[in-house]
């Protein structure tokens, strides 16, 4: 007896006849017939029309048909909303059960239902269940509440169950501890701002003592959660390294690979010469060995990652080459992972093996990783200077084997090592030359009439080899086009008599016979250098090359440093940062390595006095232009858990200067100023009270430059006057007027208080609702001084965006309540969008392409800004101070077209195309984003920006 | 650049009312697909919403493309989703995410439910699937919650829910009782998550096999260019109550590179070069460890070869010899020998000394099973292949591979001490096996 007699059942009425058994008195015929149901949903059938009498079955003692029920119900509860309110009294009841197992099904089942009616039943069930005695529940709930907070967030946050959730990291029992993490880090990735895991040594101290005890899974989500934290100093780096380490010993490669980045991070912090950091090189390399034995889709992983660490730290693996060695079975996209790694470990030592290595895979059956193998033995002649004469020599074995792809590629490569190492092997050109029939892909045909162009004076007949490539000239492709008439120009200069008909004859087919553009251009520039002055054209055209660098494929350094904190993740997989793959979902936060403490790295930052223990980034500040990328950097460090004890009113001195655009002045300050970072609005946590407002003094400065106004603002973002938010006359005699701004990097709200009452005001204080970007108080309103009446004060309150979110109407409306000693009193007013874009909003040119046609159409808007006098450079430049970035400029048929990306504080991003038609003072704008309800508050800022 | 049809702001405006700003996103394992070796979606599980399976014709696209079956790439992107799969036993095990998940979590969870369908039904294949549809779907509720793993260790699995057997089947359909357990699994929250309690044996045993699988690659001249060794320690034990088990090595040293089942202390380890543990109840994996390449490893095995073809020729010649070389005098049994020649290859004519060879004209591949070699009387394969008339002479070397075993024979030379059980008061009968197998052993030619 087996189940596949429930997929027999195919004649016509099959829904009526298990309609029939569902509702059978017999308890065992239900339960067949459940079972029918269940089969047929797991194989794709629709068995939706069953859903009453299938909730029918739900009330049982039967455990087994209740999981069946309740499977069912996951499955269908969506499509048929309305019904699955019958399912919420059973789920209510259940919840209640003596049995352990029963309240933690019941509570799991209830989370996976996303239905609006039924979630609102479970809050109740839930609390109850997540202070449940049993630990089996209260893991259970745990992640129920990533589930709920997956439908409804907000719910979430107003029943509380957020603090439930990090008190549960508490928890006795290290599975919950391990639930509460991973539900933590799930419900964190979407709000990236929020510091949900407020991580601290306590805390780290407990998920180190859970680490030990729970399941391999769990050891997975707190280890990636560690890799999160950034160590007080190294002392503290070492002892969370030390308890990481034996991680590195567990059987399953997910755990072993998180511990390798935790571990690898943390290393950053410790100081080279101190011993663990040897010992810890050491201990790295044998699991990382270990995973390249196991089965060939977690070695492709691991290969991936090895890749990186690698590049980051070549010590941990430089005895281990043999490991990398191809097996022939090994699937292919092993076999080239393991060669990339091979070419990165070759040196002195070791090339001997290799390149016995790689000339016997040149001989393999597979195409791509023949092909691979010959580049990898020129990648090797580049890289290890004494393997040089070696690799030439296996290179030539292989052309000897006139294998046509391995000879095609082999004279890729050895052209490569001609330009590595000029006037060394160019005893081989003769053999080169004998193959010059046989080539008949582009880039070996390229690279072959380039060593023929470059010694044409040793190649006897380098005339007739030319001018054999010549007669198909139209039927070859760009790259050996561009490359042909390069080399006739250059065996023109070399032999000047022989080859003038040649030359002539190149010069015209490039560019009276070609429609392309490029071949065009390099035709007229060496014709008209050639005509006008030899001597300069043998100047330029024969000029001494700069030799090839040494390894042209190394990750660059920052996204190396970016990955590194991301092994084990779909980014290392790829070598690209998550923010390239994973849009929107997440707020983009690149993650940096932590800065070694006590090393010679820290003497690059200004000494400020500060006790603190993290160092400030180097405060290396070039130019203004780059004085954003540079804060922006700070911001994106981890956040730094310490309070600064500055006196506020310098501290306020330094803010406002910094609104007024004054930034360079302040270059020293700046770097070293830890307000800042905070300021920035990574981690409200981290947010110094003192920055909220500086009434006396700062409050002064703010007037002179608020005189100043819009004048004096010569770059940055625009800012609008203050308007008048709340009549005196409704508010008990307190008058504010405000606007908004954004100063590098920073959302302040700019206020005047001003005293129409008769009685001093006292006791200040300002909340927002939510709103759609969580925009929130990053301090309180620091109104030190009373407000005597006729009094008017500026306060400046520096906002986060961690606050909670939800959606308003219109998307950019404020909810403000000001408290003092009289009333409370609200208002609401509205911000630029401008106010969130972000200063790291540019994109990358490719990933605006795609993403530009990732986006439907139908979430594209126009919109006509008109009466604009500006031509495209200067609004680009205007633009630019308000964060939205231009991309790339096309110009077609007198139209400018400029592509520009905006980044906004959650991290959804806008894509807009602006045409400007030269004397047409309407400008149109096309804005594509995600979320098409804030193209319009994109379009009102790109007014404002233009128009003032 | 980007081209677009002139959009309508009434559109827009109703998006906005339509739709809020998603900003939430769905994590770990969104939806698992079982695919057999002909392409067809045979089971679907859905742990959160359902995708449709439409998503997996990227993968379709990437089994086309691939050569040969396992060369399909595991980690598989598509615009909204990725896929990860997994191939076992000609079922290709393709899982759903939907954003940052680390792959390696998601490769080893597909591990885990491979072995757990091969524990509960003896096979993991298709008809095996089918035939116990409803507990697969039973056991893979119950091994992910939300996308995250809540019970995979197959001890607790069992107590939550029964594997399937003939007479279990017999007597709920008599009775009407369940195969789900009703009660918490007691190992689910202890110290000890692997074990559960009141196990009653009335013979109590405790079973050790050390199995070591070389890896090695040989070149033409017979010299090692690399070899390394996997070992595991695979332990059967059925002992009452909740044993304390201590295992030490005469050589502990050579273990420097090793993987521990969660039940091993592994400070005492680190200290004391010593194994304890209290064991999880029946089969499990103790240890895995790694003898690396920077040790000199033994090889007991060599292979005399030579293949070689004529230029001109329409035959080549075909000499195979087997011979022990370091085998601490222990026989080589069970070898098997395979070869892919080359393609021009038509047809092969060999005499083996002992044993039976295939060859089949179409994928080109030789295999001979040898059996036992006897070092007074060596095992040769000898005699011709036959070339296309007029093919010019193949350029690629074939590659021989080799399968062979060792009983009573730790080819890295670990072994074991001494095994001492406390916290109970019975003798157990206890026992270690020792075995020698090739894993990827091959000879260059």
């Amino acid at each position: 007896m087996t189940d596949s007699k429930y997929f027999t059942t195919t004649k016509k009425g099959e829904i009526f006849e298990l309609k029939a058994e569902l509702n059978s008195d017999k308890k065992e015929k239900k339960k067949e017939a459940v079972k029918k149901v269940i089969a047929s949903m797991t194989v794709g059938k629709d068995v939706s029309a069953l859903f009453p009498d299938v909730v029918n079955c739900m009330q049982t003692d039967n455990l087994e048909l209740k999981k069946l029920v309740y499977l069912y119900l996951m499955n269908y509860a969506k499509s048929q909303p309305d019904m699955a309110i019958m399912a919420v009294n059973t789920f209510v009841k259940d919840c209640e059960d003596l049995n352990p197992l029963i309240r933690a099904l019941a509570v799991r089942t209830m989370g996976c239902i996303r239905v609006d009616k039924i979630t609102e039943y479970l809050c109740e069930p839930l609390r109850k269940c997540l202070k449940d005695e049993d630990p089996y529940v209260r893991k259970t709930a745990a992640v129920c509440v990533a589930k709920l907070h997956d439908i409804n967030a907000q719910l979430v946050e107003d029943q509380g169950f957020l603090d439930t959730l990090k008190d549960l990291i508490s928890d006795s029992n290290p599975m919950v501890v391990a639930n509460a993490v991973a539900a933590l880090s799930e419900i964190a990735e979407s709000h990236p701002n929020s510091n949900l895991l407020d991580l601290n040594p306590q805390t780290i101290n407990k998920l180190l003592t859970a680490l030990n005890e729970c399941t391999e899974w769990g050891q997975i989500f707190i280890l990636d959660c560690l890799a999160s934290y950034l160590p007080r100093d190294d002392r503290e780096s070492q002892s969370i390294c030390e308890r990481v380490t034996p991680r590195l010993s567990h059987a399953n490669s997910a755990v072993v690979l998180s511990a390798v980045k935790v571990l690898m991070k943390f290393m950053e912090m410790l100081p080279k010469d101190l011993d663990y950091y040897g010992t810890l090189l050491k201990k790295l390399a044998p699991p990382l060995v270990t995973l390249l034995s196991a089965e060939p889709e977690l070695q492709y992983v691991a290969l991936r990652n090895i890749n990186l660490i690698v590049q980051k730290r070549p010590e941990i693996l430089k005895h281990e080459m043999k490991v990398f060695f191809v097996k022939y079975n090994d699937p292919i996209y092993v076999k080239l992972e393991k060669l990339d790694i091979m070419i990165r470990l070759a040196s002195q030592a070791n090339i001997a093996q290799v390149l016995a290595e790689l000339k016997e895979y040149a001989t393999e059956v597979d195409v791509d990783f023949v092909r691979k193998a010959v580049r990898a033995i020129g990648r090797c002649a580049i890289k290890v200077e004494q393997s040089a004469e070696r690799c030439v020599s296996t290179l030539l074995d292989l052309i000897q084997t006139k294998v046509n792809y391995v000879v095609q590629e082999a004279i890729v490569v050895i052209k490569d090592i001609f330009r590595k190492y000029p006037n060394k092997y160019e005893s081989v050109i003769a053999t080169l030359c004998e193959n010059l029939d046989s080539l008949d892909e582009p880039e070996a045909r390229a690279a072959m009439i380039w060593i023929v162009g470059e010694y044409a004076e040793r190649i006897d007949n380098a005339d007739e080899l030319l001018e054999s490539f010549l007669e198909g000239f139209h039927d070859e492709s760009t790259q050996v086009q561009l490359q042909l008439l390069t080399a006739i120009v250059k065996l023109f200069l070399k032999k000047p008599t022989e080859t003038q008909e040649l030359v002539q004859q190149v010069l015209s087919l490039a560019t009276q016979d070609s429609d392309n553009p490029d071949l065009r251009d390099r035709g007229y520039i060496y014709w008209r250098l050639l005509s006008t002055d030899p001597v300069a054209a043998k100047e330029v055209v024969l000029a001494e090359k700069p030799l090839i660098s040494e390894e042209t494929d190394l990750i660059e350094p920052t996204l190396l440093e970016e990955l590194i904190c991301h092994i084990g993740t779909l980014a290392s997989v790829y070598h690209k940062p998550p923010s390239a793959f994973v849009e929107g979902s997440r707020g983009v936060q690149h993650k940096r390595l932590p800065p070694r403490a006590g090393s010679g790295e820290s003497t690059e930052s200004p000494d400020v006095g500060q006790s603190g223990p993290s160092e400030a980034p180097p405060a290396v500040i070039p130019s203004q232009g780059d004085l954003l990328g540079d804060l922006l950097n700070l911001d994106l460090a981890p956040p730094t858990a310490t309070v600064p004890s500055v006196q506020p009113s310098m501290q306020m001195g330094a803010m406002d200067l910094l609104g007024g655009g004054l930034d360079s002045l302040l270059g020293g300050d700046i770097g070293g100023s830890p307000s800042m970072g905070a300021g920035l609005g990574a981690a409200p946590a981290a947010m110094p009270a003192s920055l909220g407002g500086a009434p006396a003094v700062g409050g002064g400065l703010g007037d002179l430059f608020d005189l100043g106004g819009g004048v004096g603002m010569p770059t940055g973002s625009y800012v609008a006057p203050k308007t008048v938010w709340l009549l005196a006359m409704k508010a008990k005699g307190l008058e504010i007027s405000g606007t908004f701004a954004r100063r590098g990097g920073i959302i302040q709200m700019d206020l005047s208080l001003t005293n129409k009452a008769m009685s001093v005001m006292t006791d200040f204080a300002i909340q927002f609702n939510r709103n759609s970007f969580g925009l929130a108080p990053a301090g309180p309103l620091q109104v030190l001084t009373p407000l005597s009446p006729n009094q008017t004060i500026d306060v400046s309150l520096p906002l986060s965006t961690s606050g909670p979110v939800m959606k308003m109407e219109p998307l950019n409306n404020l909810q403000v309540a000001v408290k003092n000693n009289i009333d409370v009193f609200y208002f609401s007013c509205q911000y630029p969008l401008s106010l969130l874009f972000v200063e790291d909003g540019k994109m990358d040119r490719q990933v605006f392409l795609a993403t530009w046609k990732d986006i439907p159409n139908d979430n594209e808007a126009q919109f006509q800004i008109k009466d604009i006098h500006l031509n495209s450079d200067v609004a680009s430049n205007k633009l630019q101070g308000s964060n939205i970035f231009t991309i790339a400029k096309r110009t077609v048929e007198g139209q400018d077209m400029l592509y520009q990306s905006v980044k906004l504080t959650n991290g959804i991003w806008v894509l807009a195309e602006m045409r400007i038609q030269t004397g047409n003072p309407n400008y149109t704008l096309s804005i594509k984003c995600r979320a098409p309800e804030v193209c319009p508050f994109v379009y009102q800022c790109y007014e404002l920006v233009l128009k003032n | 650049m980007p081209n677009h049809p002139v959009p309508v702001p009434s559109s827009v405006l109703a998006a906005l009312k339509n739709k809020t700003i998603h900003l939430s996103a769905a994590k770990m394992i969104h939806s698992l697909f079982l695919v057999n070796a002909s392409g067809d979606i045979f089971l679907e599980k859905h742990w959160k919403s359902v995708v449709s399976r439409s998503v997996c014709d990227y993968f379709f696209e990437a089994l086309e493309r691939a050569t040969e079956p396992e060369n399909v790439p595991p980690v598989i992107p598509t615009p909204h989703h990725y896929l990860i799969n997994v191939l076992r036993h000609r079922i290709y095990f393709v899982a759903v995410i939907q954003s940052e998940v680390p792959p390696l979590f998601v490769i080893e969870f597909l591990h885990r439910v491979v072995d757990t369908f091969q524990d509960y039904f003896g096979v993991c294949t298709e008809a095996a699937i089918k035939d116990n549809v409803v507990v697969v779907y039973e056991l893979l509720e119950e091994m992910l919650d939300n996308g995250f793993p809540l019970a995979t260790e197959s001890n607790i699995l069992k107590e939550l829910i029964k594997p399937p057997t003939i007479l279990r089947t017999v007597v709920n359909t008599i009775t009407g009782s369940t195969n789900v357990g009703e009660q918490l699994p007691t190992g689910q929250l202890s110290v000890v998550p692997w074990r559960r309690t009141g196990v009653k044996y009335t013979n109590n045993e405790a079973y050790f096999d050390v199995i070591e699988e070389i890896d090695a690659i040989i070149d033409k001249s017979g010299s090692t260019i690399t070899a390394e060794i996997q070992g595991v320690i695979d332990a059967c034990v059925k002992l009452t109550g909740m044993p304390d088990l201590t295992l030490s090595f005469m050589n502990p040293r050579l273990l420097d590179d090793v993987s521990f089942h969660p039940c091993v202390r592994f400070k005492r380890w680190e200290a004391e070069r010593i194994l304890s543990f209290i064991p999880p109840d029946g089969n499990f994996r103790l240890l895995s460890y790694h003898v690396s390449s920077q040790n000199l490893v033994a090889i007991p095995v060599y292979v005399k070869h030579n293949i070689s073809f004529r230029e001109g020729s329409s035959q080549g010649r075909f000499e195979l010899t087997l011979g022990p070389k370091q085998t601490m005098g222990k026989a080589v049994e069970s070898v098997l020998v395979s070869s892919q020649l080359p393609r021009g290859v038509l047809n092969a004519n060999l005499n083996p000394s002992q044993g039976t060879y295939t060859f089949d004209p179409v994928t080109k591949l030789l295999s001979w099973d040898v059996g036992k070699i006897n070092p007074q009387k060596l095992p040769s394969l000898k005699g011709s292949m036959s070339l296309q008339a007029g093919a010019s002479k193949p350029d690629e070397n074939p590659t021989i591979n080799i399968q062979f075993k060792i009983q009573q024979l730790a080819i890295s030379g670990l072994k074991v001490n001494r095994l001492d059980m406390y916290g109970e008061k019975y003798k157990p009968f206890k026992g270690i096996k020792y075995m020698t197998k090739a894993g990827k052993f091959q000879v260059r030619t």
